[in-house]
């Protein structure tokens, strides 16, 4: 089957001498939810404004539904939609005048565009303010615009660079909501974020990149597997002062006065409970400490930093 | 993209285009307006009628043509160079960039928007010069080709200059140091067969020379240089403007990285 997107051997070196990206390589299958990580200036936005055609390649090849960008740019354009990180609609244009003439764009006919741009307008919340300028929405509406606009010529590939930054819990959820939804349509998705719970709970696939170099390129299945240890945080009936000797388990109290319990792969949380209740403590709150991506995350970074340092 | 597709992109751009400037009309249309009157009222009327016949017309009436030929050429080049940088400034020129839409119809919606502008302006003008004087056009077929084919000169120098402008200043670095001075010195309030013999010579490698005189010969019928020229002249600029604004849009210059 094409792959929704390709990217193979991509490398950017801007005007000044840097060079943003090394030999990327990146395959995302049709139907995907893909993440693509990386520390603020890692070579995310440099890599998907190639693929977008707002930056210009040194070397390399990207294809989208297998048109290639230098011989069907026009074809491979017609099936990608953008959601850039920063707002870039013009700000005194009228919401719905936005998305037609995003429509436009594409070739998409007047009355085809405006059916469509309603559609988008109702289905993100948008639809009484599609009369008023779009510098009078808040930040999470011209989040939820710049999607609409994205979507509105109906692109089988949708990326989306940082779509939640800003936005609050609520608003997250839904987007996140509506976002599952498109995939399960069969629009494939790549997104970058710096939320990892984000990325944990939406994507399929995943790819890490740090100084314009890939770290990591699997499935997220794959990669919370190779996670070796989880830190829980457990409050109990008891005022603790010192951590417990919890037999094979590291324990230690944090600064709020819970305990934090690092379990291993080969551990579980059954024995965990085994060792407290043979103390005759009642655990009444359990949580994970961090997002488990995050450690992950964190761990590849620190890696390649002390490759790179050696 | 099949030609409907095409057409419906530029037919996008241009009504964005159009909607732009009539949307902020106080700033677009009103001002030349506000000032061609002054221009009719203070040279025309006041001093005017001190100064007598012009190459054989009345001073107002010698004026009018260059009048109407200068708001065409400031508001098509302003139009352009404003709406374009105002894109890149803003960002919302990623909407088109990550589009299918071909450049060379980017480049033509763009300059049929500063036409329009022009066009419009230069109709205002022309409405607000009959009251103050009878405007009778001589050669329709000249008055409507050249007014336009300026327009689209302008609006092509007004894109380039967009393109290279990287902060709002540069926007008006041109209009003011190049393209007001060759205005007003391309024989918009005068004949340059007033002039001495030298600066008739230097005054003939301004191009604004012959797009005014070309403009008074469809409207009066008079003119100080070769029609034909003119023409060769003005669609030669179009082409060579044109290419080198399809060059750098295709480069990416100022709006890809």
């Amino acid at each position: 089957m094409t792959k929704a997107l390709e990217i193979s051997k991509l490398c950017k070196t801007y005007g000044n001498g840097f060079q943003a990206l090394k030999s990327v390589s990146i395959t995302v299958e049709q139907g995907d939810f893909f993440a693509l990580l990386g520390p603020n200036g890692a070579g995310k936005s440099t890599t998907l404004g190639i693929v977008s055609s707002l930056v210009n390649k040194t070397s390399g090849r990207v294809s989208i539904f297998g048109y290639d960008l230098e011989t069907e740019l026009v074809k491979a354009k017609t099936c990608l939609g953008v959601v850039p990180q920063e707002f870039n609609f013009n700000q005194f244009e009228k919401v719905g005048d936005i998305l037609i003439t995003q429509a436009g764009y594409y070739g998409i006919p007047a009355e085809e565009a405006k059916e469509s741009a309603d559609y988008y307008l109702k289905k993100l919340g948008l639809w009484e303010k599609r009369d008023i300028p779009s510098r009078m929405l808040s930040g999470g509406m011209k989040r939820r615009l710049m999607i609409a606009r994205a979507l509105v010529h109906k692109p089988k590939l949708l990326i989306l660079d940082e779509p939640t930054a800003g936005v609050d819990i609520e608003l997250r959820r839904s987007m996140w909501k509506f976002l599952q939804e498109l995939n399960e349509q069969g629009t494939t998705i790549i997104l970058t974020t710096h939320y990892l719970e984000e990325a944990e709970s939406l994507c399929r696939n995943i790819a890490i990149i740090d100084k314009g170099e890939i770290l990591e390129n699997t499935s997220m299945k794959s990669l919370l597997k190779t996670l070796n240890i989880e830190t829980f945080i457990l409050e109990t009936d008891r005022i603790l002062v010192e951590a417990p000797d919890l037999f094979g388990f590291v324990s230690r109290i944090n600064v709020e006065g819970a305990l934090e319990v690092d379990v291993k792969k080969d551990q579980n949380i059954n024995q965990l409970f085994e060792c407290l209740k043979s103390f005759d403590w009642v655990v009444t709150s359990l949580r994970s400490k961090s997002n488990r991506l995050e450690e992950l995350f964190l761990g590849l970074l620190q890696k390649d930093k002390q490759g790179s340092e050696i | 993209m099949t030609a409907r597709q095409i057409w419906v992109a530029f037919s996008t751009i241009v009504v964005k285009e159009i909607r732009r400037f009539t949307r902020i009309w106080v700033q677009t249309l009103v001002p030349p307006a506000i000032m061609m009157v002054l221009y009719f009222v203070i040279f025309g009327n006041l001093i005017g009628s001190r100064i007598g016949e012009m190459g054989g017309f009345d001073y107002m009436e010698f004026i009018v043509p260059g009048l109407i030929m200068m708001s065409v050429i400031t508001n098509s080049y302003a139009n352009v160079v404003s709406s374009f940088f105002g894109m890149k400034f803003q960002g919302s020129i990623e909407e088109i960039l990550v589009s299918p839409v071909p450049n060379w119809v980017v480049l033509t919606g763009y300059v049929m928007g500063g036409v329009g502008r022009g066009l419009a302006v230069g109709f205002i003008v022309t409405l607000l010069s009959l009251g103050f004087t009878n405007l009778h056009i001589e050669h329709v077929g000249v008055t409507a080709s050249v007014i336009l084919l300026t327009a689209i000169l302008f609006s092509l120098g007004g894109f380039i200059n967009a393109v290279y402008a990287t902060k709002f200043d540069d926007i008006s670095i041109v209009p003011t140091f190049i393209l007001t001075p060759l205005t007003y010195l391309g024989g918009v309030f005068y004949s340059i067969s007033l002039l001495p013999e030298f600066w008739q010579v230097i005054s003939k490698f301004n191009p604004i020379l012959y797009m005014v005189n070309t403009f008074r010969y469809g409207i009066l019928g008079v003119s100080d240089v070769s029609i034909f020229f003119a023409y060769s002249m003005i669609i030669g600029f179009i082409v060579l403007l044109f290419s080198f604004s399809l060059h750098l849009l295709n480069k990416g210059q100022g709006i890809r990285s």
